[in-house]
């Protein structure tokens, strides 16, 4: 008889399905304790798609974002990364497919410990061991081009501005051309000038690589630069999804008082 | 903790010796997290245990980061506990010289001076010395680690957390303890002799030679290398708290402090067992 962990590394073999979305989440509920995060959310992204998630604080959206890396489990309900649902794999084989997924952390999450090329190399030097140092130098080099730093490799995180982290962040994030980007609000705490040149970077980093991306935000502005559909979250329920117009026009009491 | 701790404290001076037990399980559970009960935490450990297990015996190895860690714990701890190792050599030795001397036994000295320090004290000191230093170090790390999401980036890279953070410093615990013990022994004995010798003339040569007479290598090699054991606890300790860890600043002083204070309070429980099972199996 199969054994529930068998039946898990069954499903992490991957076999992609052309139509699946790259992300899909059905009718999943999170607590913490007596707390009630999520309430059998439903959301999927496909190729090439940005999702923004909305909501007022401590509606579950970055606990949502770790749900779908695997951070966290779902009480019930299913998280699909190209169609296999990941609830209860085991460490190691979860992370075959971490390594499709790029996460921005809300502060960076930067190991304090490396450099900026240090924190940019580390996913590189466990994952692409094929690589010769200097072209995961080059690799890293090229990375932090991309997000602006390429002036600080040598730089420690102490030293460096919360935006810049972002950026460290971000490139860390991008190291293993990850088919799916999650973002934890990355213009959080930024000034208008950095958040503007954070999102001109998110939509350029779509343009080029088409990945599914899911942006979690407060900030509308930024939300409705950078993605294709935006999903607002009340009481851990998507409450309407669509196009900013779609959200404009609703006549939702919470949709416009958000919007107001 | 500290709040916990006060109140527990505050009701033992007013309990019944009859409730002894359920005050023990307060303290115990005050280590713990405010939320958990002293059986779930000892659960918890086990689980965690083994999930470290089970990643340090998978490849791929973390070569790199255990070199890093066996320095950090063996050539950074060096100073400390060679410096606790001699404190203790001329401690046994004045002590010693007094105490034989009352009963006529001054011969005794150089065999009682050895074994003190390579059976008891040098094991047992250099165990709480690492766990005061790496113990704590690597709880507050960890913890730090953990509580600014450093651990979730990890993870979140697909690189497995157990492997890297707390397999490698567990390993350089468990093989470094009994090279440092080593090193508290070797100064130990140098000091305790050094001691001795400033009051009645010995020499060095005349002094090993008279301490290790008829000594086997049952009688040393079993208490140095149950400080495998000792690194053990400390290493596994110190990596439970440290990794599993909330609540900012105030979560990784709790993480350093339970990692020092939990760690030395198992290894000297460990200690009583570990004498016994030596004295059986290597009589």
């Amino acid at each position: 008889m199969a054994t529930a962990f068998d039946n898990a590394m069954k499903q992490t073999d991957f076999k992609e399905d052309g139509n699946a979305p790259f992300v899909a989440v059905e009718n999943v509920h999170k607590s913490f304790g007596i707390h009630k995060v999520l309430n059998g959310i439903n959301l999927s992204v496909n190729r090439g798609e940005t999702l923004a998630v909305l909501g007022r604080s401590g509606t579950g959206k970055s606990v949502l974002l770790r749900l779908i890396i695997g951070l966290e489990t779902p009480d019930s309900g299913l998280v699909r990364i190209h169609n296999q649902d990941i609830a209860g794999l085991p460490l190691d084989r979860m992370g075959e497919i971490r390594k499709k997924m790029g996460f921005l952390f809300q502060h960076a999450a930067v190991y304090d410990s490396l450099t900026v090329a240090g924190n940019v190399s580390f996913p590189l030097e466990h994952h692409r061991k094929e690589m010769s140092r200097p072209e995961r130098a080059d690799r890293v080099k090229q990375l932090l081009a991309e997000v602006g730093m390429e002036g600080d490799l040598e730089k420690m995180p102490s030293n460096i501005s919360g935006g810049m982290q972002k950026r460290v962040g971000l490139a860390r994030a991008l190291a293993l051309d990850p088919e799916i980007l999650l973002l934890d609000e990355p213009t959080a705490g930024l000034d208008p000038i950095s958040s503007g040149e954070i999102d001109d970077l998110i939509l350029k980093l779509q343009r080029e690589r088409q990945m599914a991306s899911i942006v979690v935000t407060h900030d509308l502005y930024s939300a409705r630069t950078i993605a294709n559909r935006l999903a607002l979250l009340d009481h851990g329920n998507v409450i309407i999804e669509g196009n900013f117009e779609d959200l404009q026009q609703s006549d939702i009491g919470f949709v416009k008082e958000f919007l107001k | 903790m500290n709040d916990r701790g006060l109140q527990v404290n505050a009701g033992a001076i007013q309990t019944l010796p009859g409730q002894r037990s359920e005050r023990m399980l307060a303290v115990a559970s005050s280590i713990a997290k405010p939320d958990e009960g002293v059986f779930e935490w000892f659960g918890s450990l086990g689980i965690f245990a083994w999930r470290v297990l089970r990643a340090a015996v998978t490849p791929p190895y973390e070569w790199r980061e255990l070199v890093r860690q066996l320095d950090e714990v063996g050539s950074k701890s060096f100073p400390l506990v060679a410096m606790a190792g001699a404190a203790v050599g001329v401690v046994i030795s004045l002590e010693a010289r007094y105490s034989l001397s009352r009963f006529g036994a001054k011969s005794m000295f150089p065999s009682t001076l050895v074994y003190s320090v390579i059976q008891v004290m040098g094991p047992i000191i250099t165990g709480l010395v690492v766990s005061g230093r790496v113990g704590a170090g690597i709880g507050a790390e960890l913890a730090s680690m953990k509580v600014t999401e450093q651990i979730d980036a990890i993870e979140a890279s697909a690189i497995n957390p157990y492997r890297l953070l707390a397999a490698t410093r567990i390993l350089a615990c468990i093989l470094m303890l009994p090279l440092l013990t080593l090193a508290a022994d070797a100064c130990g004995l140098l000091t305790g002799w050094f001691a001795q010798a400033l009051v009645e003339p010995l020499s060095f040569h005349q002094f090993i030679q008279s301490g290790f007479k008829g000594a086997t290598f049952n009688a040393f090699l079993p208490p140095t290398f149950k400080t495998a054991v000792y690194g053990l606890i400390i290493g596994l300790i110190a990596c439970f708290q440290g990794m599993r860890t909330r609540g900012g600043a105030e979560g990784v002083g709790r993480a350093a402090t339970n990692s020092v204070v939990l760690g030395s309070l198992f290894l000297i429980l460990a200690d009583v067992v570990l004498v016994k099972f030596i004295l059986v199996v290597f009589p």
